[in-house]
């Protein structure tokens, strides 16, 4: 049974075990600078309100919870009900993020952000925060993803950001991170680094957990309002976590609220080339925390496979090492193949086009039909839109 | 028998140390560990040895090089060891191995501390390992008569580099600069006002690095350091350089035109 987790992190950011600050001493600085601004102005009545105008007036919030009619037929009769995440400015769940970080940035006198990005979303909801901000915005994109999501490049072009393409390693989302770490390392004097998910030093994790956690706090109320009670379940697509982190937050003391977070499974967990990290990975330490990891015998990185750019992450959030290790979430896994089914499925019977991430989230209910019950309501977090991966579908089709 | 790194500092004197830094197994591990000859010929005072990892965020593009090249090779932490052991056989400069500690967690820290020491290892530095996460591994170099050695950085505050100063066993490392390991030509006046302040504050020896890479650069950080490290220059100039037996003539050549100008 689910335990009543303690406040967490503690003093030291740490999760239990998980998390910390190993860095560069470098930087320790601004990540105390950057502990005590949070600290100050997040209960702060003008932030605390600017934050919400922002969030109603520029993200569109509070997002819709939807009841997923066909889908929860197709599933045998459970009540499967839509997180929107994929409604908001941006078409996901990563503004909420960076229009908190941004507003933490101006306070403390920066005007150059640089972000990390893999499948584009957390660098265009960068992009587009700088833009309106007027402040200079640099987006470190490994080149793969940089061919895969496209139109996200696009975007972020025209809203001025400056895409430096990442060459090293597996160009993916974890060398744009050590990228953008070397930025810090470099600028840190001028420059705010918006993390884009629960992973990195302290106090990151717990900094876009503040803000991605009204994810959680509106379903709450949305669920009460719809049937006056909790859902049974909860799912979402855990690559660095942040939107899972984001809706289980509120829900992390209520014991009968089952939390499931589905991480990429890729070719299959046997294959070695998936980014099912929590599911296969042990504790080690990676941009800055220590939490659950991919990496083989010498302590080196294992490169990670998914079909989903924003979930082909060796890493993960330490909140969730932490939550794994006590058992308050379930983590399980999905296969590019199966996410790749529940896309189609979902985007025909409901008229919405998930994000391939979101369609990790999806495809688990799919796998598991059977565990879930027709009385029962489950919640998915709908992390985001699927527009940015059409040229992947394509190749997919071309490909089978 | 004492850590040779404290031997070292306490015959210090006016001297400045020389100190080159290496990554093992580039361009191969017996090559990489016939540098370390090739520098104590050269007037090296202590070695440097990088142990290469998958993701050096500390690094520029030519560690991040030939850290790359390195694994590519299949060099893990065990053919480290074994290498400084064979080089103990008629080596006995300080040598100091860096790294970043996933490896090294993964390999058990305490396990993996022991086994350095007993190869011959004097020293650790550990970019991604600041003062507040080495609670355990300062315990553990102590009683494996090893030496810590911290960074410290331009963005320090007093309150850190007393901390700092407290936890390096004998030696503390300055980063000139923010940012990360690599080639630059000059350094401002920002670095000397720095390197001014650490000086008066340090109570331990301390060398500077991070962008050294002229005799003219080596001679400047000296005027304040008690030494100065030495790594990307290296790296580049055995890249550059056609054949194996040109990059030790390189890098001796280069290593002693430094010693000469501290």
């Amino acid at each position: 049974m689910a335990q009543r987790s303690r406040k967490t992190p503690n003093n030291k950011g740490r999760f239990g075990n998980y998390g910390g600050r190993y860095v560069p001493e470098t930087v320790v600085y601004a990540l105390d600078e950057l502990e005590e601004c949070f600290h100050t102005i997040r209960t702060e009545k003008k932030f605390k309100s600017e934050l919400r105008d922002f969030q109603t007036s520029y993200i569109g919030r509070p997002t819709p919870l939807y009841y997923a009619e066909r889908f929860s037929e197709h599933l045998g009769g459970v009540s499967i009900y839509f997180k929107r995440e994929d409604l908001n400015h941006t078409g996901a769940h990563k503004i909420n993020n960076t229009v908190g970080q941004i507003l933490l940035a101006r306070h403390m006198g920066k005007r150059r952000i640089i972000a990390e990005t893999g499948a584009g979303q957390h660098g265009l909801a960068t992009a587009t925060v700088c833009a309106r901000f007027g402040m200079e915005c640099v987006v470190y994109m490994g080149a793969e993803d940089i061919k895969r999501q496209a139109p996200n490049v696009d975007k972020m072009r025209l809203l001025g950001a400056e895409v430096i393409p990442v060459t090293s390693g597996s160009q993916t989302l974890k060398d744009a991170t050590s990228e953008a770490l070397r930025d810090w390392v470099t600028n840190v004097r001028s420059t705010f680094y918006i993390i884009g998910s629960v992973v990195g030093p302290h106090p990151y994790p717990m900094i876009v957990r503040e803000f991605q956690s009204v994810i959680g706090k509106e379903t709450k109320r949305q669920c009460k309002q719809l049937w006056g009670g909790l859902p049974n379940s909860i799912v979402a697509c855990v690559g660095g976590g942040s939107n899972a982190i984001g809706i289980f937050n509120a829900f992390k003391n209520d014991s009968s609220v089952e939390l499931i977070g589905v991480e990429a499974a890729g070719l299959g967990l046997r294959s070695g080339k998936h980014a099912a990290t929590l599911t296969q990975g042990k504790p080690g330490v990676l941009h800055g925390s220590y939490s659950y990891l991919m990496y083989d015998k010498n302590g080196q990185v294992i490169l990670p496979h998914s079909v989903s750019a924003g979930l082909d992450y060796p890493g993960v959030g330490p909140e969730h090492s932490y939550l794994h290790d006590i058992g308050r979430v379930e983590y399980e896994s999905v296969t590019d193949r199966q996410a790749l089914r529940a896309f189609k499925i979902v985007s025909q019977l409901e008229g919405i086009i998930p994000a391939l991430e979101t369609a990790h989230a999806l495809a688990y209910l799919i796998k598991a039909r059977n565990r879930f019950h027709r009385n029962q309501r489950v919640v998915v977090c709908f992390s985001g839109r699927g527009d940015k991966d059409m040229g992947i579908i394509k190749e997919q089709e071309e490909m089978s | 028998m004492t850590n040779r790194i404290r031997s070292q500092l306490q015959n210090l004197g006016n001297t400045k140390l020389l100190v080159p830094f290496f990554t093992a197994g580039y361009p191969d591990i017996s090559t990489s560990l016939e540098y370390v000859r090739v520098a104590v010929d050269s007037g090296a005072d202590i070695v440097e040895l990088g142990m290469p990892f998958s993701d050096p965020l500390a690094d520029g593009p030519l560690i991040q090089y030939s850290s790359h090249l390195a694994l590519k090779n299949g060099v893990d932490l065990l053919q480290i060891l074994d290498g400084v052991k064979q080089l103990r056989v008629n080596v006995d400069v300080p040598i100091v191995l860096m790294g970043y500690y996933n490896p090294i967690w993964s390999y058990g820290e305490e396990r993996f501390l022991r086994d350095a020491s007993s190869a011959g290892v004097d020293g650790l530095i550990i970019p991604d390992l600041p003062v507040d996460e080495a609670k355990s591994y300062c315990a553990n170099i102590r009683n494996n008569d090893l030496s810590a050695v911290f960074l410290v950085a331009p963005t320090s505050s007093l309150t850190r580099i007393e901390l700092i100063d407290k936890n390096s066993t004998d030696l503390v490392y300055a980063v000139t600069v923010t940012g990360v390991t690599g080639a630059r030509t000059e350094f401002g006046r920002a670095t000397d006002k720095y390197l001014t302040r650490l000086a008066a504050m340090l109570n331990k020896p301390f060398v500077a690095g991070f962008g050294v890479s002229s005799p003219q650069s080596a001679r400047h950080l000296c005027r304040y350091a008690n030494g100065v490290v030495i790594g990307s220059k290296l790296v580049s100039l055995i890249r550059d350089s056609r054949t194996t037996r040109a990059s030790f003539t390189n890098v001796g050549q280069f290593l002693s035109k430094v010693r000469r100008a501290l």
